[in-house]
């Protein structure tokens, strides 16, 4: 099945078996193996991308449901791969293994544009907003991004650093 | 040349401390971070090849003779290229430093989820859906799967008996007598296991996901019936291991046959269900812990008896008594360990084996006898430090313990605790802390590396595996200090058997094994500009590329300009582990809150104070003891591996029902490191600190429980079921 879609701002056109993930698309068909499948479903968080700026697993979607869309990889989240943030987890030594660092870098990146467009989360006090990038908040928002080598310490101090250090994210968020 | 070395003496001149380029001991990033934060660090199972075939993992549903009735039909699916059954797969992944074939074959299951076949097809698509279409019949063996249904065996060699504690407990002034089991438990490393076979007609290519490489290309030429110097094993990220890829695993073996039959290079991912059952699992187990104490609450007995389970032909057994051996003097003593033969999946080591689950219990009974004793729990342990090794008498190499105790216990606070239990509530939470001491041993295994130095840098090489561990970052920081270089002109090479044997990660002792052997080549080194200079090494500084000695300067460039100096260390351990008792030693503290109502446990904060001799990088060192700390919250909480009575099968096989902790389950951890220079641990006085945060961290949250609500739970994991049942009306 043919499909086209735009990763990482390069437009890119397949043809595939209609079975293939996009996760698998990403890592197999296009070599962007810096998305990481820990589990195949859903479980773990280590595959997520940004499809369109919104975070999703990318093993439990098929590819060609993404005909058109804007997805961007971990390969994708800066130039050089040392964003405030990338650099940021590593001052905090956010990762150990690095499997699940990917899919925390991507998870993140979406958590604030999260807040900062209102959602509410299940440890939110009102459904109405506005929300602050509380401890709290971080951790249950990105809790479905499992660290097995528990970096939560590292990968929390990384991000509400960034967090903080983003003035337009901070006034959005009051 | 090389810089041996066997530890059996001691190593008091403190040669770290007098070097002087200023990073080992100091916090620096990972090198290899960069490229993770990336996205570009390269996983067992992401190189790409045009020709690449994909194969999938076929299980047994029944334990088991095995026959496949449709293997025609599946082999005639689109795009399958062979459905392998050949008595060289792997009945299960081998033990750490197995060194040979694990047990093999596919006629007969021994467990629920043996793999049986490997389907191998065009595209990973293909491969999955022949798989699942292949037919497992088994004509099913009637085999114990329940621990307690089998007359388990003893080995005499794992038995202590000191004094009489029958009679100890018959006189105790106070006593602990009680039962505490802990379930199965997994590794759950976030890589599952994969790897990729190359096969050029004579030399096999590997890149798996494996922890030690010098034992796993024995093992893999072993299993496949080749000579290991035409083996070669790549693994320079390793996606987490935690015990369960020391040993080669089934998808590697099977991914070399493929190879090796069909020509063409094959993947072998395992499936994250696949990676419950294939490898190695951690014994549930049953420990019986009697405590005998006099007035003053100094213990007068010790017992420690644990069952443990284990497939037939596993010699592995978790070794739940180690620490209970020289955690508390205790003049009658009796330890044992008994090991039921049953058909669940193989058991082996995952983080910490023996002292993770041992420790945990012991520790929730020294409470016990705390709260009976009316003794403060810390108070408690400092009353029963061992002056010397209590069983054999031998003096301890380094013995930190109160210095982690009392600064843990300032730096939390303990003073201001209640001692009873159910003292502190808000809304329908009860509050309350606990603590308990850690303890674990420390070893050394042969390593070796190789330095190699031109005047514009350090090239360390070893096969040495970095799986989250550090090794990247400690290794550089090593040769930058002795060979006077800033991080950024040293470059680490790691994970490729082609390189020297370093020894592997496991057992705590990465850092202080290979990380000796990059010390020792380094030294080499030195010694060979010392030469050149015409000074002893000890006269020699060296920082920022320049040699200086007695105000002459000359630099690196002048010294080599186009020449290539070399270094290799090995290291071996000694004669120091029959003359002293080496180990680690911390205190964890823990504050959680219980819900009156649910009996849900939050954990609120947690502090860990632990001495493991010099800390080469506090930063990486601090993120091994979160690991250890958190492992001891899903210990405590939640994490259970559940088998079915009938078949011994794990029934709750993905991260679904595996419940890891995540992020909003772990509250801030604070991490303290004992000052600490351990002469007995080689050159640089630096022991293992991976395993040592688990080790009795899930006993200080059991023991928080207790104090905040009443509930005494001595089953884990404690489930809000249980908390419930033992909470006092
Ligand atoms: S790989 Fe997608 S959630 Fe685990
Ligand atoms: S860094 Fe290893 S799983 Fe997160």
């Amino acid at each position: 099945m043919k499909t086209s879609f735009t990763v990482n701002g390069t437009p890119c056109s397949l043809d595939l078996d209609p079975r293939v993930t996009l996760l698998d698309a990403l890592r197999d068909h296009l070599d962007l193996t810096g998305s990481k499948k820990g589990c195949d479903h859903g479980q773990c968080g280590a595959c997520t991308v940004l499809v369109d700026g919104r975070r999703i697993n990318a093993c439990l979607s098929l590819a060609v449901m993404h005909d058109g869309d804007q997805i961007t990889t971990v390969e994708g989240l800066s130039e050089n791969g040392r964003s405030p943030l990338q650099s940021a987890f590593v001052r905090h030594d956010g990762m150990q293994c690095g499997y699940c660092t990917p899919g925390q870098l991507c998870s993140a990146t979406a958590v604030m544009s999260e807040i900062a467009d209102g959602w509410p989360s299940h440890v939110s006090d009102t459904l109405a907003g506005p929300y602050a990038m509380t401890r709290e908040e971080l951790a249950e928002r990105m809790s479905g991004n499992i660290c097995r080598c528990s970096c939560y310490p590292g990968i929390n101090a990384a991000i509400l650093e960034i967090a903080e250090e983003d003035v337009g994210y901070a006034e959005a968020a009051e | 040349m090389t810089f041996d070395l066997k530890i059996d003496e001691p190593h008091p001149d403190h040669r770290a401390d007098g070097l002087a380029q200023g990073v080992l001991g100091h916090e620096s990033d990972r090198p290899d971070g960069w490229l993770k934060v990336a996205g570009a660090a390269t996983y067992a199972a992401e190189e790409q090849a045009d020709d690449m075939l994909h194969g999938f993992l076929v299980r047994a549903p029944k334990i088991g003779a095995v026959t496949c009735p449709n293997l025609d039909a599946v082999r005639a699916m689109d795009g399958v290229r062979s459905v392998l059954r050949d008595p060289r797969m792997i009945r299960n992944a081998a033990q750490g430093t197995a060194n040979e074939a694990p047990v093999q074959g596919v006629d007969r299951a021994a467990y629920v989820g043996q793999p049986v076949a490997l389907v191998v097809a065009a595209t990973f698509e293909q491969a999955r859906h022949a798989a699942q279409a292949l037919v497992v019949s088994v004509e099913e063996d009637d085999v114990p799967v329940l621990p307690d249904t089998v007359t388990p065996e003893e080995p005499e060699d794992q038995n202590t008996r000191i004094g009489d504690l029958d009679r100890a407990m018959s006189e105790a002034a106070f006593k602990v007598d009680a039962i505490y089991t802990t379930p199965s438990m997994v590794s759950a490393a976030m890589e599952p296991h994969a790897a990729t076979a190359h096969w050029d007609g004579e030399t096999l290519t590997l890149r798996g996901s494996l922890q030690m490489l010098k034992f796993n290309r024995n093992e893999l030429a072993d299993s496949v019936g080749l000579d290991p110097k035409h083996v070669r094993v790549l693994a320079p990220y390793v996606g987490g291991g935690f015990g369960s890829k020391l040993g080669i695993s089934a998808d590697c073996v099977a991914a070399a046959l493929a190879a090796m039959e069909l020509g063409q290079p094959v993947r072998v991912v395992q499936h994250r269900r696949h990676v419950f059952e294939v490898n190695t699992r951690r014994s549930e187990t049953r420990q019986h812990i009697r405590l005998a104490a006099d007035a003053e609450g100094r213990l007068t007995g010790l017992g420690h008896e644990a069952l443990v389970s284990n497939l037939p032909e596993e010699e592995f057994a978790e070794p739940v008594i180690q620490g209970s051996h020289f955690a508390y003097a205790a003049s009658n003593r009796h330890l044992g360990m008994k090991v039921a033969r049953i058909h669940r999946p193989a058991a082996g080591s995952v983080r910490a084996p023996g002292e993770s689950v041992g420790v945990t219990a012991f520790e929730v009974a020294m409470d016990e006898l705390a709260l009976s004793a009316e003794v403060d729990p810390v108070e408690l342990r400092l009353r029963n430090i061992p002056e010397t090794d209590p069983e054999s008498g031998k003096p301890f190499s380094s013995h930190r313990l109160e210095a982690a105790l009392r600064q843990g216990a300032d730096a939390f606070g303990w003073s201001r605790r209640h001692a009873a239990p159910r003292q502190q509530r808000e809304g329908e939470w009860w509050i309350g802390t606990g603590m308990a001491a850690a303890f674990r041993v420390n070893m050394v295994i042969e390593a070796e590396a190789r330095i190699t130095l031109t005047h514009d840098g350090a090239t360390i090489r070893s096969d040495m595996t970095d799986i989250g561990t550090g090794s990247y970052a400690i290794f550089g920081q090593i040769a930058a200090e002795l060979l006077g270089l800033p991080l950024s002109q040293i470059d680490v090479q790691l994970g490729d058997t082609r390189f020297p044997p370093g020894s592997g990660s496991g057992g705590s002792f990465g850092a202080a094994s290979t990380g000796t052997a990059v010390w020792l080549a380094g030294m080499e080194i030195r010694q060979q500009i010392a030469d050149r200079l015409g000074c002893a090494e000890a006269e020699l500084t060296l920082k920022d590329g320049v040699a200086t000695v007695a105000n002459q300067r000359t630099t690196l460039h002048d010294l080599l300009s186009d020449e290539t100096i070399e270094g290799h260390g090995h290291v071996k351990p000694g004669d120091a582990f029959e003359k002293v008792r080496q180990a680690t030693f911390g205190a964890h503290f823990a504050e959680v809150a219980v819900s009156d109502v649910t009996g849900e446990v939050r954990v609120r904060r947690m502090l860990g104070s632990f001495a493991a001799g010099r800390i080469l990088n506090p930063r990486t060192a601090r993120s091994q003891c979160h690991g250890g700390m958190t492992w001891g919250i899903g210990m405590a909480l939640t994490e259970e591996l559940t088998h079915d009575r009938r078949d011994g099968h794990a029934v709750n096989r993905d991260l679904a029902g595996y419940h890891l902790p995540v992020n909003a389950d772990v509250p801030p951890l604070d991490v303290h490191f004992v000052e600490e220079l351990d002469d007995w641990a080689g050159p640089m006085q630096a022991k293992g600190i991976g395993e040592l945060g688990i080790c009795g961290a899930g006993a200080s949250i059991l023991n928080a429980i207790y104090n905040a609500c009443g509930a005494r739970v001595r089953d884990m994991p404690a489930t809000p079921d249980r908390v419930l049942a033992a909470m006092p009306l």
